[in-house]
């Protein structure tokens, strides 16, 4: 069989599948998210269940129960889902699991599209729990399989954890069968309750797995010696890909220790590795993880040669690598020319337009904070903001995202400003499906402790910024399969909120009406901004600028910031408008029609 | 010995990048060729600066290409190919659509977008410079949304890359959904005669 293209993320899933898969859920987050969507796709050729959860800890617990039942199961997030579902998998690093337990966590150094730059290679040091790292899509798809034999074996949760460059990386992939294993099923013992006396007796036996985890990783594939002179090199993850093609392009011939297996780091492997190389260079992106394990093997054994990383200050701890900045680091360590092909001859370019991304052209979100952003004009109001697409209001124009701290925070994090400045309105904008993740509690909080905060529940039918996957108001599941949709209105309501409005952003007059009502109202009140993402439609209009009507105030261009406008001698509408009308609701003479009339 | 290819592609979050990477790697696999790619997805792909990296026929390497390494040059978008340039190696291959995709920043004012000294830097840096009226051949294909797959057949049509139009051709139609084939099909022809 030939090799297939595939991105590090479907070679995740492929890899689970091969390894006999039962069941895989997850919450999306970027860059993990098509983990589960390709499971998802996939689901009809197989016999594996796959679910989106509602969150990262739900995802998590599902999991486990199915690994109770001795099944193989998959649990996939972004890094900062795995703090969300840290509690479950703390006390599950002690419980262990039966059948098999992945986890794959996605890092994002940059980061590209995260709060944070967290290491789940620190976490999994934390948790005690064993990591693979891999390097490329071709290395996720053989890990994830390995990750599954090796948590079935010791009874324990295996991290996969793959970053961006990973994740997102395409690359020709080989298919090996597919293994196919029976469940046990769920036997009633006492080892499934966790009490302190068990924790005890588990906590020491989850010391002991560790150590003979170290010894198994010093001797697998994935952790491996390639020869050269005595400069040596430690690598993971995609900076050994790094290291190798600087080195090359640098004519240096290091010897090269490429750690797969980062955590309980293999200590035999690295004293092996000391005892051929007179210094190290350390390149891992992130956490120190494997320069500490270095330089506790070098302490042990005497090793008298310099360990340069992050710890000796010779390489950033923030922030993504590259080949140009390895290359550059090797170069000035290793005293070598550097490499001439990346020194730029060019001249210095003209100014560059500044290209950040931005809410898209017909988003109902941008109607949704300019009718707040109108109704509450002239008032000292404060908006917290929420993950999502919607995170983007905050550039300007619109400028209606005052707080973002990780999920649900909004509504909570508003509930404490408003306490402390009670005469400033609170608006919190969540996304529908950051709502259902962990936006009810806080929703309730608000109710219960009477923050009379005003809700903004952007409704625009799916999970917008990771790729528009399904969640519990759609009344669909990851698999396509119809079911019950759960009622943002009568769950809103039944949080015990006095006030809940329901309108279509698009329609400025009444939601910004809507908006005014809550205003008003004494206690928490929702106001229900309903309308689909513009990637689940195509456009049935377009919108123009009548240039003999305009008067070119700009008001258009000034209070949307719509990408689909430009200025020429009066305001055009380019060809990406959506046709969502929003403009010609703004322009104060009716010069924006449809563009066929 | 095997052919070996970076080829960088450069554009805007919604120019559709990632399919014209796709559409490389999977010639090249099918050529017998290694291949790989490092795309952006999430975020910047509304709207935002985007790159995808091709690797053809490299082994023992990452997927993203370093500075002055890169043999052809992809771009989009004018100011997205002078953010890349740095890549492209001196007497590479850099094809640019020539229509501007002015950012909101510069609509509103707070940043600018110097159209023509732009195009005057782009003319006159050491690359083989082709510039291509790939917007304009995508309405007349069908829909601006085909910039992507008209750029892809101005790029074969250089006869630079291991593997034939042909090849390329039905690469790129397999990939696209059924009701969008004829109208790529038309895009990837007059592309390759720009």
């Amino acid at each position: 069989m030939g090799k297939t293209l595939l991105m590090g993320n479907e070679a995740i899933a492929r890899g689970a599948i091969e390894a006999g898969l039962h069941l895989a859920a997850a919450y999306p987050g970027t860059p993990s998210s098509e983990i589960i969507g390709t499971l998802a796709a996939w689901a009809g050729d197989f016999s594996y269940y796959v679910e989106w959860s509602v969150n990262e800890k739900v995802a998590m617990e599902v999991a486990a129960g199915a690994a109770y039942a001795g099944a193989r199961a998959l649990v996939a997030m972004k890094q900062v889902g795995l703090n969300v579902a840290s509690d479950p998998l703390m006390s599950l690093a002690y419980i262990g699991v039966k059948g098999a337990l992945v986890v794959a966590v996605a890092d994002d150094p940059g980061p590209h599209s995260s709060q944070t730059e967290q290491d789940t290679r620190t976490f999994a040091k934390f948790a005690k729990l064993p990591v693979f790292d891999p390097a490329s899509p071709e290395e996720a798809l053989e890990m994830t399989k390995d990750a599954f034999e090796l948590s079935h074996r010791y009874g324990m949760p295996v991290f996969v954890r793959p970053t961006t460059r990973v994740c997102h990386a395409t690359a020709g992939v080989e298919f090996s069968e597919i293994q196919s294993f029976p469940t046990e099923g769920f036997v009633k013992d006492p080892r499934w309750v966790i009490f302190p006396r068990l924790s005890y007796e588990r906590h020491r036996w989850v010391e002991s797995q560790l150590q003979k985890l170290a010894a198994e990783f010093s001797e697998n594939r994935w952790n491996r010696i390639t020869p050269g002179d005595r400069l040596g090199i430690v690598a993971g993850g995609v900076s050994y890909y790094y290291a190798v093609e600087a080195a090359r392009d640098l004519g240096l011939h290091p010897t090269v220790l490429k750690i797969g297996n980062p955590h309980p780091a293999p200590l035999a492997k690295i004293e092996a590795f000391l005892r051929q190389v007179d210094r190290v260079i350390v390149v891992e992106e992130l956490d120190p993880v494997l320069e500490e394990a270095v330089l506790a093997v070098a302490g042990s054994i005497g090793f008298a040669g310099q360990i340069h990383g992050k710890i000796s200050g010779d390489l950033p701890r923030a922030g993504e690598y590259s080949v140009d900045l390895v290359k550059r680091v090797l170069a000035e360590l290793t005293e070598v020319a550097g490499d001439a092909a990346a020194a730029s001859t060019l001249d210095a370019p003209p100014q560059l337009p500044v290209r950040p991304p931005v809410l898209c052209a017909g988003c109902p979100h941008r109607a949704s904070f300019y009718a707040v952003k109108r109704a509450t004009k002239g008032l000292d109001a404060i908006y917290t903001g929420d993950i999502g697409c919607y995170t983007l209001g905050n550039a300007p124009p619109l400028a209606m995202v005052d707080t973002c701290l990780c999920m649900g925070a909004g509504i909570t994090v508003g509930q404490g400003l408003h306490r402390i400045e009670p005469e400033r309105p609170v608006f919190a904008f969540i996304g529908d499906s950051t709502f259902f993740h962990t936006g009810i509690p806080g929703l309730i909080n608000a109710v219960y402790n009477k923050h009379a905060v005003k809700l903004v529940l952007l409704d625009n039918s799916t999970t917008a910024m990771t790729g528009h996957q399904p969640h519990p108001g759609m009344g669909r599941t990851a698999s396509g399969e119809v079911t019950q949709v759960v009622d943002v209105v009568a769950l809103i309501r039944a949080c015990g909120v006095g006030l809940v409005e329901e309108v279509n952003p698009l329609d400025l007059k009444a939601a910004e009406g809507a908006v005014k009502k809550a205003l008003e109202y004494p206690g928490v009140a929702a106001i229900v901004m309903r309308y689909p993402c513009v990637a689940l439609y195509k456009p049935t209009r377009r919108f123009r600028v009548d240039a003999s009507q305009c008067v070119n105030c700009k008001r258009c261009i000034k209070e949307l910031g719509c990408p689909a406008f430009y200025q020429e001698e009066k305001p055009v509408i380019g060809p990406s408008c959506y046709g969502c009308g929003l403009c010609a609701q703004v322009c104060p003479v009716g010069a924006i029609k449809e563009a066929n009339s | 010995m095997k052919p070996s290819l970076d080829i960088v592609i450069a554009g805007v979050g919604g120019q559709g990048t990632v399919l014209a990477s796709r559409v490389l790697a999977q010639a090249a696999l099918e050529a017998g060729l290694s291949a790989k790619t490092s795309e952006t997805i999430g975020m910047a792909q509304r709207e935002g600066t985007v790159q995808s990296h091709v690797r053809i026929g490299k082994d023992e390497c990452g997927p993203v290409i370093g500075a002055g390494r890169a043999d052809v040059l992809l771009a989009f978008e004018p100011a997205e190919a002078v953010r890349a340039l740095g890549l492209l190696k001196p007497g590479g291959f850099l094809m640019v659509n020539d229509y501007f995709i002015r950012p909101v920043t510069v609509t509103l004012g707070t940043s600018v977008y110097p159209t023509d000294a732009i195009m005057d830097y782009l003319e006159n840096t050491p690359f083989q410079l082709k510039v291509v009226r790939a917007f304009e051949t995508a309405v007349a294909a069908g829909s601006f949304k085909t910039v992507n797959t008209v750029m892809l057949g101005a790029l074969i049509a250089t006869g630079s890359l291991p593997f034939t139009r042909e090849a390329v051709l039905k690469v790129l139609l397999d990939l696209v959904p059924a009701k969008a084939r004829a109208m790529n099909e038309k895009a990837f022809e007059l592309g390759a005669k720009l």
